[in-house]
């Protein structure tokens, strides 16, 4: 009997010792093993500002509701109430927990409302946790949805320069090394293993006022003509900074559940068209560098059409006689034919390819068109014509608009890009100074007495071109009643600070012409945006309209305040 | 009473029919329990003092019990034993608890009938028995038997299946004690062996796993093989010094299954590592050495077998727990005296120590 006990005694011991003395290490690693571990300190994701530090999308801080799935199971009576706060419904809720039943984690559901966490924690039921993620807040909302994109549940970028920057704002995460117990709580910080880096923040181009003005413009343009869409993109012209991009039809890009595909679009960088009359300065500009007229060579467009081999190019009156200024003033598609006509493909075509057509404008925006310029080789008689006028080839707004700095610039085009730049790049002279500026003043005519005078802006001078297109149908050919009405123009003429081109995709009342339906717009933007943007009155005549009260005259650095 | 020299010298102690050694052990394994129970409980002082008062508790009814002459408890053991068996079928009726009836709530106090059985069964036999010739003859062992089997059916019924193996254990202790012969033990062995496989068919699935995991703990361990791997891991990382008070990872961070009851022995592991073990299992070895000794010096067969069987009956506690807290034994819910958590289960036990102490406190008075 003794000795039954004392053998008992002496097992135990022994069994004891050799846990405690030979397997010591290996048992004390195990137990490290189950309590030490190492977390991710998520990065915080950078802010998307605009030009002037203005925030475009900030992550905050937002409650997020996961569960102890067998913990939370015992609650019993309670749980309807966790499912009556979450709205999710009881029987949901419990088909959540018994499917993860022998795990230790689930989310219940993530994102919540700042009440709904509250009302949460005030239940205090055990096995229901809150636990911290980051939310991404677009506080300009519509007006930048499809330049800045989103971010997924996750808080990885989905959609547009979120997208397109993704690593960067992301940051790297950090790691630490925590004790956790067995409901895996963090009990204790032991040390920070990486410091990981913090998302950096990406500066944009954009001014959000000229942004915000164009968006609601451009809103109203589109629901006055109940068009199919539209797009504005303002430009600095000094630097090719785009100040502003906006599109019709928008979204709201914090609360997407009821979002068709085709809102995503950011049509301003990835839709082309054909750009029709709004191409016609750089046609003209080409024959007058290439000394195939002079602005005062007179033009004759009668009788208003013209026979190209099987083709007729028609005007919409017969304008009679027209110097070049006259040309482009009326937008004649006659003259400009005769005047492409007299030049050779290969100029009209190496200008157009100067000017970046049909190549990538790399404005950092991703997904951005191309646009399409064909071969001068392969074009007929016709093609020739016609693409002076700006059929026959395609383009993107920013593209165009791009282009217009040329004009802008004295001859120098400065590329499209999307983020602010410290230093102004070095343009590409694709013009030359004199023809450039002589196209200029033709342009300021346009909007005085030609076809843009509803682009003008009470104290400045504009330039600009309006257009009119007919679109394409999907089979080919050119639909009957589907237009596409246009402005690009720059301000103020004298010194242009701006460049604008407004696109009118399909207005549906009647009124269709870009100079009735494009060049609206771009007054309206223009003349809050050079208040906006302090820029110089440069219309000063006696008798002149008179800018709108509260804006003085300053005299601005090489940059202004841009 | 007479005042002989011999109770003079014994002191005041052994008039209040104290035994100093059993008192002492209990007096030191109590203040060891409430210290660990401090830190298994995540220092809940209210726990601790609940558990601290159910020891005074205790210690008062041990003295009370102890003070009783043996002859009382051969009077009354019949009816204790009817008794606790009424109890036990309110408890199947009308009884509470999670998972499993224990409980019988008298609103006044709220017991498990089946702690104090862990008493009156083997008190039951040991009256049986004591009136037989012995060794006792087959017809005897078979009553004895049947006195033993039918409460601890009803206990593995709620189902409690450590606490049922605990009383036939003690039941059946008793009639070990008898001097049944080795011939009949075997026999008995034999059986059990061979009624294994009907045995297995009744228990119910997590009990099964709980034997298959002995086998191999790290089977499944995130399962069944949790408890133990947690325990042992906790057990270990002690090593031979302990990590010290308050310090015990495993159970600080709740990885120990039950740490304020049936595994609270791997908290003393983790904390005050081999040398604790040492301590711990040397007071248990005191105490079931004294234990034996009265047995060994009582008066009476009642009170010999009633001895042995209580002493043994702690043997198994303490071995069963221990055993299981260092994988040595299947998971059953078996806690260790006086350290666990838990009230009726340690009344019992200090009641029981009370009869050991009234044994060896009035042999004297009753031979003289």
């Amino acid at each position: 009997m003794i000795g039954l006990f004392l053998s008992a005694a002496a097992l135990l011991s022994a069994r004891a010792l050799y846990l405690q003395w030979v397997e010591t290490e290996v048992l004390q690693h195990r137990g490290a093993r189950l309590h030490l571990r190492v977390v991710e300190l998520p990065a915080h994701r950078g802010m998307i500002t605009d030009r002037r530090g203005e925030p475009l999308a900030i992550s905050t801080p937002i409650d997020t509701a996961s569960a102890a799935p067998a913990e939370l199971l015992q609650a019993g009576t309670r749980l309807p109430e966790v499912a009556r706060v979450l709205d999710i419904g009881t029987e949901r809720l419990l088909a959540i927990l018994r499917s993860r039943q022998d795990q230790k984690f689930v989310f219940l559901k993530r994102h919540l409302l700042p009440s709904v966490s509250e009302r949460l924690s005030a239940l205090a039921v055990p096995g229901v946790v809150l636990g911290r993620e980051y939310h991404r807040y677009y506080p300009a909302s519509e007006s930048t949805a499809h330049l800045i994109g989103f971010t997924d549940i996750d808080d990885i970028g989905q959609e547009g320069l979120e997208r397109a920057f993704d690593d960067a704002l992301r940051g790297i995460p950090g790691r630490k090394r925590v004790i956790k117990d067995n409901r895996r709580r963090v009990v204790e910080n032991i040390e920070v293993i990486a410091s990981g880096r913090p998302g950096r923040d990406l500066v944009l181009s954009i001014d959000k006022r000229v942004q915000h003005v164009a968006y609601r413009e451009l809103k109203a343009a589109v629901h006055r003509h109940r068009a199919r869409a539209g797009s504005v993109v303002v430009l600095d012209a000094g630097t090719g900074e785009v100040l502003a991009a906006v599109n019709r039809p928008s979204y709201n890009p914090n609360d997407r559940r009821q979002i068709k595909g085709e809102y995503y679009r950011n049509r301003a960088f990835t839709d082309v068209f054909e750009p029709g009359s709004t191409l016609k300065p750089f046609a003209i500009a080409a024959a007058l560098e290439a000394g195939a007229c002079q602005p005062s060579t007179v033009i004759d467009t009668r009788p208003g059409t013209l026979r190209v081999g099987r083709h007729t190019i028609r005007d919409i009156h017969d304008y009679g006689l027209l110097d070049v200024s006259g040309v482009i003033e009326k937008s004649s598609n006659v003259g400009t034919a005769k005047i492409a006509l007299s030049m050779g493909a290969e100029v009209l075509w190496r200008a157009l390819v100067r000017l970046r057509f049909g190549r990538s404008p790399d404005s950092g925006f991703p997904g951005e068109a191309q646009g399409s310029l064909p071969h001068y080789r392969n074009w007929r008689e016709i093609d020739h014509a016609t693409m002076a006028f700006g059929y026959g080839l395609s383009v993107s707004a920013v593209q165009l608009a791009s282009a217009y700095t040329a004009l802008a610039n004295g001859g120098v085009m400065m590329p499209a890009g999307i983020v602010r730049l410290d230093t102004p790049p070095a343009g590409t002279r694709v013009i030359s100074r004199t023809v450039a500026d002589q196209m200029r003043r033709m342009l300021e005519g346009v909007v005085t007495i030609g076809t843009g005078t509803s682009a003008q802006v009470p104290g400045y001078r504009v330039a600009g071109k309006t257009g009119t297109v007919r679109k394409t149908r999907p089979g080919g050919g050119y639909g009957k009643d589907r237009y596409l009405a246009l402005f690009a123009g720059m301000i103020p003429a004298s010194r242009p600070r701006l460049v604008t081109v407004v696109v009118i995709d399909e207005p549906r009342t009647g009124v269709y012409f870009g100079g009735e339906v494009a060049a609206p717009v771009f007054s309206s933007i223009m003349t809050e945006a050079v208040r906006l943007l302090d820029v110089t009155p440069d219309d000063l005549r006696p008798g002149a309209p008179v800018p709108a009260a509260g804006v003085r005259p300053v005299r601005l650095d090489s940059r202004g305040t841009l | 009473m007479d005042g002989r020299p011999m109770d003079r010298r014994r002191g005041h102690l052994y008039r209040l029919h104290i035994d100093p050694f059993l008192l002492w052990g209990v007096l030191i394994l109590s203040a060891i329990g409430l210290a660990v129970l401090y830190s298994a409980t995540g220092q809940d002082l209210g726990a601790t003092a609940r558990q601290g008062s159910r020891m005074l508790l205790g210690m008062g009814i041990m003295l009370v019990v102890a003070s009783l002459a043996p002859r009382y408890f051969l009077m009354w053991a019949p009816w204790l034993y009817v008794a606790g068996l009424l109890l036990l079928c309110a408890v199947a009726i009308a009884g509470t608890g999670t998972g499993a009836q224990r409980w019988l709530d008298l609103r006044v106090v709220r017991f498990q009938p089946s702690e104090m059985m862990k008493v009156f069964v083997p008190m039951m036999v040991a009256w049986y028995l004591q009136k037989r010739p012995l060794p006792p003859r087959l017809g005897d062992l078979l009553v004895g038997a049947a006195l033993v089997i039918v409460p601890a059916a009803l206990v593995a019924e709620q189902p409690d299946l450590g606490t049922a193996a605990l009383i036939a254990a003690a039941g059946l202790s008793v009639v070990f004690l008898s001097g049944v012969s080795w011939r009949l033990i075997g026999v008995a062995a034999a059986g059990v062996v061979l009624s294994a496989p009907f045995f297995w068919y009744h228990l119910h699935d997590y009990q099964r796993q709980r034997l298959l995991t002995l086998v191999d703990p790290t089977g499944d361990p995130l399962g069944t093989g949790y408890h133990i791997i947690q325990s042992m891991i906790a057990v270990g990382s002690g090593g031979l010094y302990g990590k010290g008070w308050l310090n015990g990872t495993q159970s600080h961070l709740e990885f120990i299954p039950e740490r304020s009851t049936d595994f609270i022995f791997a908290v003393l592991c983790e904390e005050f590592g081999f040398m604790g073990v040492v301590v711990v299992l040397a007071l248990y070895v005191v105490l079931i050495a004294r234990g034996l000794h009265i047995a060994l010096e009582a008066q009476g067969r009642f009170a010999r077998l009633m001895a042995g069987s209580l002493t043994l009956t702690l043997f198994i506690y303490v071995f069963v727990n221990m055993g299981m807290v260092i994988g040595q034994l299947p998971v059953v819910g078996i806690p260790l005296p006086f350290i666990s958590y838990g009230g009726t289960s340690l009344v019992t036990l200090l009641a029981s120590f009370g009869i050991l102490m009234s044994f060896q406190t009035h042999r004297r008075l009753l031979s003289g």
